[in-house]
């Protein structure tokens, strides 16, 4: 169960960041070679992305890629330097239908066969940016099976929806439609980023409200934010003890050679004894909430 | 590779270095200013010497470093960003960058 | 004359034959004249004070540093005394700064041969770490200067004290008039133990200037000055919680490190440095002593409108302040009966009958290295250049229970773990624990500590996993080059030499 709350930009052309953003310890990072990169920067930010993936800065993080779309002059160099580098995920941006996951599949396939990474070992993921996108994204997050999860991206799904920024409101719909695709297929889910960064109650409030949703984690523009979304999403002491009781119940119960689980009378399901081993990865990832 | 054109790549900016190539006669020229030439002087330049030579860059170039604590992999990568801009052509040929 | 009165201490065996009364005034003129006696002190310049307190070649002279970088005094002084025609002296500052880049060419032309301070910055530091001296300088902790004042190896001859305001008699503190530098604390030192003291003010005030915190039985003369020092240089934006997240991520482990080391009880006491780290460890740690009801019942050192915030919000008992970095903090000195002004002295001497950090639970310290052995650097740059400052380091470091040194494992290329540092401040066998960004590490002297910090699942590492991290990103930096010739003498707070600077080669 890989465990992947926090995903952190990092403009692929910020060398002091790339330098540094690792001891943030985020689940993934993802680095940013479409909106962060200016036009005139897109071949050097590639190569510094590159170089990056090569060492071992970021050993025991997932390393994501944000490439440009493939229709843009840069997509495909873009793929081709975060596959031949060794991009845990490949993150497509401004995912529209299911064809434009099924194209990037194709050209990470190819790539793989040239540099002699192993077929299937590049991950992807859709970001999901427009109205049509969520429409689509049922068909999205089942078009591939390298596909790890689907991300809403606010910015410019709101100005497509013709709104702008706010409570939350303005992404209810999108929020949902995604995050129920994501689940049907049984991928992961990952929310828009925060951007007021100085506002940390905003943010937790935010947090609460997907955290309940259901989404696995977020996207974020700040390290400092990584914090806190970790120990948001860190069980309380209460949870950790139960959850320890129901593996514990669980392993009791298959020993026994049991089919059925019961604690303290009550019968236990497959699902709980599921949600008790996820409390207590993130328990072990970040110890309890304070 | 033939360096046809002045070019720069990389900030000033800490943890970054920034670099500057100019078509020249003759031999290679490399002039290498690090704030921390003391201690990683010597690895610098093994690495950037060794990013050239992978290009093919041998002569006919002037390169100027300013490095600001910059890490290798940076190092290699706005070295590369430079030399790739002064010879004209922004494609990569990736089968030769491992 | 009694038996018992002749063998006390002190009493020679002949004494002298007293002399006979003649009259009021005849051994203090000044009381005869109205004038006279109440502003006798004052004198125009302070070339005329430098003449009536008898400076010759070759004597010690002393100043504090309380206005840090915003310090006019050392300058001026030293420039009139170069006029003046004075070679050889001792200049005893208790620290120097950037600001004093001056003093090179009067070291030059012979006015100063030898230097104690607690530090430098700049170009001064530069000229002397480049061999600019015959004589190495000496580098002192603000509590071994105390102790080499005490020994008498620094025998101060003249003090000379920059003060915002005093009355005509030299009563002084840091809140009147209108430079504002706070507490004293180094000063107080000088004026007690100085054979002279001249007292350079901007301002004379009406008397009695109270409280005093040098007095009027201290000051020999008075010269009113244009400006001894600008406040605002004291300390450059240290007063405001960091925004970098690295700082961040520093500074919430350091509170970490102090919720759980085993000290952080009801009535704790701490010091906890200045800089924009500090500040935001002191922000995370108030939401844990708000948490669990803790409160310190004193916080000593240089002192910040930060940890004046904390005591005014009654969880810091009393602020013990040797130096205040931001008007803030001097304003609280002024208002705050429980923040009370202490000298070097009382804070940090091993010669003093009580110094506050013996007293201490824990202490937040910073470095510019530290090595295998916990030793650290806060002298020494990576160049081989003096760029900092010994300080209240080992002082606090030898006394606190538990002493936390926190640091970025690299900052820009250069990585802070080394396997020995370039000069050794503070022995290692004193430090309890490293915070850096990549994790902790406990001095293996420190099982206890460690096993808690464990316990509370912080992320401790050895130190020479540390290192090894450290040279993984950033490479192994080859050593610094240096000449035989020393630059500077490292002094233990005791007095013993724990190190030396030598010359770098380029």
């Amino acid at each position: 169960m890989t465990l992947r709350r926090s995903m952190l930009f990092i403009p692929g052309s910020n060398a002091a960041m790339i330098s540094t953003a690792f001891v943030f310890k985020p689940d993934s990072v993802m680095f940013d070679l479409e909106d962060a990169v200016s036009l005139r920067e897109k071949d050097a930010a590639r190569l510094l992305v590159y170089h990056t993936l090569k060492s071992s800065l970021y050993d025991g993080i997932e390393r994501v890629v944000r490439i440009n779309p493939l229709s843009t002059p840069f997509g495909r160099d873009d793929l081709e330097a975060a596959v031949r580098g060794g991009a845990d995920v490949i993150r497509l941006p401004k995912t529209e239908t299911a064809d434009d996951v099924k194209e990037l599949e194709a050209c990470v396939e190819e790539l793989e066969r040239k540099c002699g990474r192993e077929v299937g070992s590049t991950l992807l993921m859709a970001a999901i940016e427009s109205a049509s996108g969520v429409i689509n994204s049922v068909a999205i997050a089942n078009a591939s099976k390298r596909l790890m999860g689907i991300a809403v991206a606010g910015f410019d799904y709101v100005v497509d929806m013709q709104t702008e920024r706010g409570d939350g409101s303005e992404l209810f719909y999108a929020r949902c439609a995604v995050l129920h695709a994501a689940r049907a297929a049984k991928i992961d889910a990952f929310d828009v980023v925060y951007s007021d960064i100085n506002n940390e109650e905003g943010f937790l409030k935010e947090v609460d409200v997907i955290k309940r949703l259901g989404f696995n984690g977020k996207s974020l523009i700040n390290p400092r934010q990584i914090e806190l979304l970790h120990n948001a999403y860190a069980p309380t002491q209460e949870d950790v003890d139960y959850a320890n009781r129901v593996v514990a119940a669980a392993a009791k119960a298959e020993a026994d050679g049991l089919g059925v689980i019961s604690l303290n009378g009550k019968m236990i399901d497959a699902p709980i004894v599921d949600s008790a081993k996820r409390v207590l990865s993130r328990a072990q990832a970040s110890g309890v909430r304070r | 590779m033939q360096i046809i054109q002045e070019a720069l790549a990389g900030t000033l900016e800490s943890s970054d270095l920034f670099v500057r190539v100019s078509p020249s006669e003759g031999a290679l020229e490399l002039i290498l200013n690090s704030e921390v030439q003391n201690q990683f002087g010597d690895q610098i330049k093994k690495v950037v010497e060794a990013t050239l030579a992978k290009l093919g860059v041998s002569e006919g170039a002037t390169v100027i470093i300013e490095d600001k604590g910059a890490l290798d992999c940076v190092i290699e990568a706005r070295v590369e960003a430079a030399l790739l801009r002064a010879a004209g052509d922004k494609s990569v040929d990736w089968e030769s960058m491992s | 004359m009694d038996k018992n009165n002749q063998s006390a201490p002190g009493r020679s065996e002949t004494v002298a034959e007293p002399e006979l009364f003649q009259g009021f005034a005849a051994k203090n003129p000044y009381l005869a004249d109205p004038v006279a006696k109440l502003d006798r002190k004052l004198v125009d310049t302070v070339q005329e004070a430098v003449r009536r307190v008898g400076l010759k070649d070759g004597m010690t002279i002393s100043f504090h540093h309380a206005y840090r970088e915003g310090d006019k005094v050392i300058n001026m002084v030293v420039a009139i005394l170069a006029d003046m025609g004075f070679k050889d002296l001792t200049l005893a500052s208790s620290s120097l700064v950037s600001a004093n880049a001056p003093l090179i060419e009067h070291i030059r032309n012979g006015v100063i041969r030898k230097i104690y301070t607690s530090g430098m910055r700049g170009k001064l530091a530069d000229a002397i770490s480049h061999g600019l001296m015959d004589e190495p300088i000496t580098v002192h902790s603000h509590g071994g200067r105390c102790a080499l004042i005490e020994t008498g190896e620094i025998n101060i001859d003249v003090a000379f004290i920059g003060v915002s305001a005093c009355d005509a008699y030299g009563n002084a503190n840091g809140f009147s008039g209108r430079s504002r530098c706070g507490s004293l604390g180094y000063a107080m030192v000088d004026a007690h133990f100085a054979k002279s003291v001249i007292m350079l003010t901007e301002e004379i005030v009406a008397y009695p200037n109270a409280p005093a915190s040098i007095r009027q039985d201290q000051v020999d003369w008075i010269v009113q000055v244009d400006e001894v020092g600008d406040p605002a240089k004291i300390s450059v934006g240290a007063a405001r919680a960091t925004t970098n997240p690295r700082e961040l991520l520093i500074a919430r482990l350091s509170a970490e490190v102090m919720e759980y080391g085993g000290y952080f009880n009801d009535g704790f006491s701490m010091q906890t440095g200045t800089g924009g780290s500090s500040t935001a460890t002191v922000r995370f740690l108030e939401e844990r002593m708000r948490h669990l009801d803790i409160k310190a019942a004193w916080a000593l050192g240089g002192q910040t409108g930060g940890m004046v915030d904390l005591h005014n919000k009654g969880l810091i008992g009393t602020l013990l302040d040797t130096q205040s970095f931001d008007a803030v903090a001097a304003r609280s000195l002024e208002s705050s009966p429980n923040h009370v002004e202490i000298s070097a002295h009382y804070y940090a001497s091993p010669m003093s009958k009580g110094a506050v950090v013996d007293r201490l639970d824990m202490v937040i310290l910073s470095a510019l290295e530290i090595d295998l052995d916990f030793n650290v650097n806060v002298l020494t740059g990576s160049d081989g250049v003096m760029r900092g400052a010994s300080g209240g380091h080992c002082d606090t470091a030898a006394g606190a229970k538990l002493s936390i040194v926190t640091a970025p494992l690299i900052r820009s290329r250069i990585p802070t773990v080394v396997k020995k540092v370039t000069t050794r401040v503070t022995p290692g066998e004193t430090i309890g624990v490293l915070v850096t960004d990549h994790g902790i590490a406990v001095n293996p002297n420190r099982p206890d500590v460690e096993e808690r910090l464990r316990a509370a699942n912080l992320p401790v590492r050895s130190i020479e996993e540390l290192y090894q991290r450290a040279i993984s990103i950033t490479g192994e930096p080859k050593p610094i080059e240096f000449l035989d010739k020393v630059v500077g003498v490292v002094r233990y707070r005791d007095g013993t030499v724990i190190d030396t600077v030598r010359q770098v080669a380029k």
